[in-house]
């Protein structure tokens, strides 16, 4: 925790190159992966709602495309769940650097 | 006694018992409206998911899977997928950021008297609607269990969330929805293999069952994997698959926004604590959502429609009661209906804590005293009052609406509000350095009225089927981005706020760091 007889200078700790640095790789993998998930999990309403013929269609036994697909769902959101984990482990290194100095 | 009755006073008496201690332990409102800050990850997961698997989810979507197959288990996918949006985007710059409320991150830079204002009015909305789905459910439900009224049961469920909330605050909050979380896991394991056993544990077996149904709610058989069940063209007409999608994205896009989940970050002592109980909410709420798949399609090869009738109507509630009776007889019947009404409790007794939380701290506090404390104590004895009314108000309406109010309806509707409403202005205050005041403002108020004034003119709304004049039940698809849009309009079109935008590097860092974010109390 800072001292609070000296005020922290929020300005500047934005302004340092690594800080901006973690911001836009932090963005950069938050956008990425949004874009992904909402364009994986919204496919899945699209297919059922406007090709249900398609999504019919028996792949293992009598298990259809549709829950294959629902299914892989839960898979993909611990999956994104995990690289997101791992990243931010790193991130939360980084971030203790930028604000070393305010120990 | 029946054994049903004896296992929800058994269940009563622990969790009175923890009230008792937390009572005991609640000094400060740290302590009351965030459990000290001193909950770990698992702990937390576990109450996240105990706080946000509803009687709508475990007996809500076994009915609707069991009765409209493929079409009910979406309500599963998006439960789950929705977490990915809490992990990525809200969790951790709202711990870092804020002290009790959805609205403390919104107000670190922006005017804080207006937005909290809004923002507690959507707070109070979304929950009141939640809640009196859940206390409806509650009596129907008890009625049916253990044959007390419908009025009595939902007193006796409001008063018992009240003692919890009253007097053990967050800290007894807490430990009834971890209770809750096992109890419902428990139960959903051993429903699970009770009936794959009735398939011979077969999977392949228990699918082949699936696709020629005998189907509780009609006669001929029926491929229960197939979509379109419920919102499928040849059911609901040209509008149904937009209905879906809509529906799908107020699944994914509420749970981000909606204020008894969000508190829960702030239980736990830093913002790497709140990621971690994310993953372990994700993997119980994964698990369980997977489960449904068994006692949800499952109990549409196993039950008969006689078993889930009540009044001559198949009964979706009753699926996953009747279906324990029928696989594990009246001692299992007894425990998972002792489940529901624990998963009940514990929800309800969640958005209690948010919603007098969000009165007391935001409303009262910062709205009306300018964030000052008239008295110290004065804001944990002000949302001790708020529950006691948002509880007797929600009793009231409840019993008011009586048994057969529809609650699918309240939760959609409390859902699309979280969506429309607080999602936009919660993503756009932590990563829009220009979004202002008059902006947030605008975002809170139009997806909050767009979102009931689209549900009242919805074919569950005012003007019933026949009179819709908007065609979807699901307000979202529209909702959603009207939210989003008037939170960006309102806010190009006014001018720069310089002193906002000046603390937006603050709020960068404080969220993106956690220099500076509330610390858990030492006990």
């Amino acid at each position: 925790m800072s001292d609070p007889k000296t005020p922290v200078n929020w300005d500047a700790l934005e302004a340092k190159p690594e800080f901006r640095q973690l911001l836009s790789r932090k963005a950069r993998f938050i956008m990425s992966a949004t874009v992904f998930f909402m364009a994986y999990y919204l496919a899945l309403p699209v297919l059922v709602g406007w090709f249900p013929e398609l999504m019919k269609t028996q792949v293992l036994g009598k298990v259809n495309l549709a829950y294959v697909f629902a299914l892989s769902q839960f898979v993909m959101a611990w999956v994104i769940a995990f690289i997101y984990v791992r990243k931010a482990a790193s991130w939360d290194k980084e971030a203790a650097t930028v604000i070393q100095d305010q120990h | 006694m029946s054994i049903a009755l004896s296992m929800f006073v058994g269940f009563v008496a622990l969790t009175l018992l923890i009230t008792f201690w937390a009572a005991r332990k609640n000094t400060g409102a740290s302590a009351y409206f965030a459990a000290g800050r001193s909950i770990t990850g698992w702990q937390n997961g576990l109450a996240v998911a105990g706080d946000y698997m509803s009687a709508a989810s475990f007996l809500g979507i076994s009915g609707a899977i069991c009765l409209n197959g493929y079409d009910g288990f979406m309500y599963s996918v998006g439960f789950l997928v929705a977490y990915i949006t809490v992990l990525l985007i809200v969790a951790e710059p709202l711990r870092n950021a804020g002290k009790y409320t959805m609205a403390d991150l919104l107000a670190y830079r922006l005017s804080p008297r207006p937005v909290r204002a809004m923002a507690s009015l959507s707070t109070l909305t979304v929950s009141t609607f939640y809640m009196i789905a859940q206390m409806v459910g509650a009596g129907v439900i008890i009625e049916k269990l253990i044959g007390a009224s419908f009025h009595t049961a939902v007193i006796g469920v409001g008063v018992l969330m009240l003692v919890y909330v009253v007097f053990g605050g967050m800290l007894a909050t807490t430990w009834v929805q971890i209770i809750k979380a096992i109890l419902l896991m428990v139960g959903a394991l051993m429903l699970s293999v009770l009936v794959l056993k009735y398939h011979g544990y077969s999977l392949g077996a228990f699918f082949d069952a699936i696709t020629a149904a005998t189907y509780a709610g009609t006669e001929a058989p029926k491929n229960l994997l197939q979509p379109g069940l419920q919102y499928g063209v040849a059911v609901k007409g040209p509008w149904g698959p937009t209905d879906f999608l809509s529906l799908s994205l107020a699944l994914v896009l509420g749970t981000a926004g909606l204020p008894h989940i969000l508190v829960r970050f702030y239980t736990v002592p830093d913002a790497k604590t709140a990621r971690s109980s994310v993953v372990w909410a994700m993997a119980i709420i994964g698990l369980f959502y997977i489960l449904t798949t068994f006692f949800g399609f499952g109990a549409a090869t196993i039950l008969e429609k006689s078993q889930i009738l009540s009044d001559g109507k198949p009964n979706p509630n009753m699926v996953a009661p009747a279906l324990a009776q029928h696989l594990g007889g009246e001692l299992f019947f007894a425990f998972i209906s002792a489940v529901a009404f624990a998963t009940i409790l514990a929800v309800v007794a969640g958005l209690t804590m948010s919603a007098s939380a969000s009165f007391a701290h935001d409303f009262y506090t910062n709205v009306i005293h300018h964030g000052r404390e008239t008295k110290p104590g004065q804001e944990v004895k002000v949302a001790r009052i708020t529950a006691f009314v948002v509880g007797a108000v929600s009793i009231g309406i409840a019993i008011y609406l009586g048994p057969s109010v529809n609650a699918a309806f309240l939760v959609g509707l409390a859902f699309a509000v979280a969506a429309s409403a607080n999602l936009p202005v919660i993503v756009l205050s932590v990563f829009w350095k220009r979004f202002n005041t008059t902006g947030a403002v605008a975002g809170l108020s139009v997806g909050l009225l767009s979102s009931i004034v689209l549900i009242l003119l919805s074919p569950n709304g005012v003007f019933g089927k026949a009179g819709a004049v908007f065609p979807l039940e699901n307000p979202g698809i529209v909702s959603i981005p009207l939210g989003f849009l008037a939170a960006w309009l309102g806010t190009v079109i006014t001018a720069r706020d310089a002193a906002g935008e000046a603390k937006f590097a603050e709020l960068t860092v404080r969220a993106h760091t956690g220099l500076g974010a509330e610390k858990a109390v030492s006990h």
